[in-house]
């Protein structure tokens, strides 16, 4: 059993703001969430957007998931309640660290005030499956309901496994998305001590000047369902999750395999799953972290997946506009690629300037452009790529 | 740590309640808690406010025998007494 997907509904928070609508619209216009080295959602209050309960139950991880589920079920029609039976609606959010802001907090407790003044809140608000729980919880869905951590691909595997429990009639829905609020003292030096974050705090994904990923917040949440049921019940696609790819690295804990091999066996699986050609690609969204060895990896892989038509199509990256959301990253630049598909535009990679020796790609530089379109509607393929070597992409078209 | 009226007392439980999201104008003495949507979690927290603001330990045993704001109240009075 194998079902045609579709996306019904899609919400963000992100540093371009709360909704997925800021979202395409400022990237598209070539505009910068980034304020002072990050990527924080400020224009985010839980205590404004969620329940007083809600919230203070919730990590601001898990906050900004709930947030993201309510735009994308709204959108989906899905605001009074799931279309299927709840039993047959699943739930998948990933993230890649969880709510490491609670275990910080808490472990503040800890040292300063002893055991008895933890919270009984800590392990709830802290632990990574929570956003997952929580959307569930909030709207009745009691289908398979699990998180994913794969690092910086786990908003991407999220969507891939709500795909799969679709396809294979797990269930006939599924929200999936990822989040992540990781801007806190401890991640912020641990990722800095390992000399992946961008010392001069600029974005610049393939500039010969890129130095390390800017760090970003947020969540994205998609909506995913049969066709079949959604068209039926006058559901508007918005696009078709035609396929997906997950592979390994097994090469090291974080850098990735320089020649990009893990990275492009994911893409070739992805069209394949779609039953599509590297000839069939229109657009790439990348995973584009600004880091030196990603962008050449990827740049690498993209050329080996797509062969003679990587130079032709356009490539560019979400995260200078943003920071790179790590594990709500797939998720949110799912979110995108389907509004860049909607829209019929490859959006810009914001602040690209210099082109680096080898990294050849036409990546999208100044402002946002036409799909070309060979006589089909427009494939997009969405690339994430985990600490840990894991590759996951994501093959969108129009629907 | 200065002493605490009964009333002092009720009116931090009231306060805590608020917070954990309870309904404010649900919350009083006969209210059970499973009414309040106030949870085991929240006892938990409740207790430890307790100890914070008077001083008074409230063992996990003691939450599993309080289902009213009212008893709550009571015992974190008497232990504070």
């Amino acid at each position: 059993m194998s079902r045609r997907v579709v996306v019904t509904g899609v919400g963000a928070v992100t540093p371009l703001g709360v909704g997925a609508e800021p979202l395409i619209e400022r990237w598209a216009a070539g505009e910068c969430g980034i304020v002072d080295g990050l990527g924080g959602c400020r224009d985010f209050d839980a205590a404004v957007l969620l329940d007083r309960r809600s919230a203070r139950r919730a990590d601001r991880f898990t906050q900004l998931a709930l947030v993201a589920a309510v735009e994308a079920l709204a959108q989906a029609g899905w605001a009074d309640g799931a279309p299927v039976p709840p039993e047959r609606a699943g739930c998948v959010i990933g993230t890649g660290i969880g709510g490491i802001g609670t275990i910080e907090d808490q472990h503040d407790r800890l040292r300063d005030s002893g055991a008895a003044a933890v919270s009984p809140l800590g392990v709830p608000l802290l632990m990574s499956n929570a956003a997952s729980g929580a959307v569930a919880m909030s709207h009745g869905l009691k289908g398979q309901c699990f998180g994913t951590v794969s690092a910086c691909a786990a908003g991407a595997h999220a969507v891939g496994a709500g795909l799969r429990m679709i396809q294979h009639g797990d269930a006939d829905a599924c929200v999936v998305g990822g989040a992540e609020s990781a801007l806190t003292p401890l991640a912020m030096a641990a990722f800095a001590a390992m000399a992946a974050t961008s010392p001069t705090g600029v974005s610049r994904p393939f500039d010969a000047r890129r130095d390390g990923f800017v760090m970003g917040e947020g969540a994205g949440v998609l909506v995913l369902e049969a066709e079949g049921a959604a068209r039926a019940r006058g559901a508007t696609p918005l696009a078709v999750l035609s396929g997906y790819g997950a592979t390994a690295d097994a090469h090291h804990i974080t850098a990735p395999e320089p020649s990009g091999d893990g990275a492009a066996r994911a893409m070739r699986a992805a069209l394949a799953d779609a039953g599509r050609a590297p000839a069939d690609v229109g657009y790439v969204n990348a995973h584009g972290t600004s880091t030196p060895l990603n962008d050449r990896s990827e740049t690498a892989a993209i050329k080996a997946a797509l062969g003679e038509h990587a130079t032709t199509v356009p490539v560019s990256s979400t995260k200078s506009a943003i920071g790179h959301l790590l594990g709500a990253a797939g998720a949110v630049e799912a979110v995108a690629t389907v509004l860049a598909l909607r829209r019929g535009i490859a959006p810009p990679t914001v602040g690209w300037e210099q082109r680096d020796d080898d990294l050849d790609l036409d990546y999208v530089p100044d402002s946002g452009r036409a799909l070309t379109r060979n006589g089909h509607a427009p494939v997009a393929l969405s690339n994430s790529f985990g600490f840990g070597g894991h590759n996951a992409v994501l093959c969108l078209e129009a629907a | 740590m200065p002493i605490a009226t009964k009333e002092d007392i009720a009116q931090r439980v009231h306060e805590a309640l608020v917070e954990f999201g309870a309904e404010p104008g649900a919350i009083v003495p006969e209210a059970r808690f499973e009414l309040l949507d106030v949870d085991s979690l929240d006892l938990v927290e409740l207790a430890q406010i307790a100890e914070d603001d008077y001083g008074v330990q409230i063992a996990t045993e003691d939450l599993k025998r309080i289902e009213t704001v009212g008893q709550a109240v009571d015992l974190i009075a008497e232990r504070a007494g």
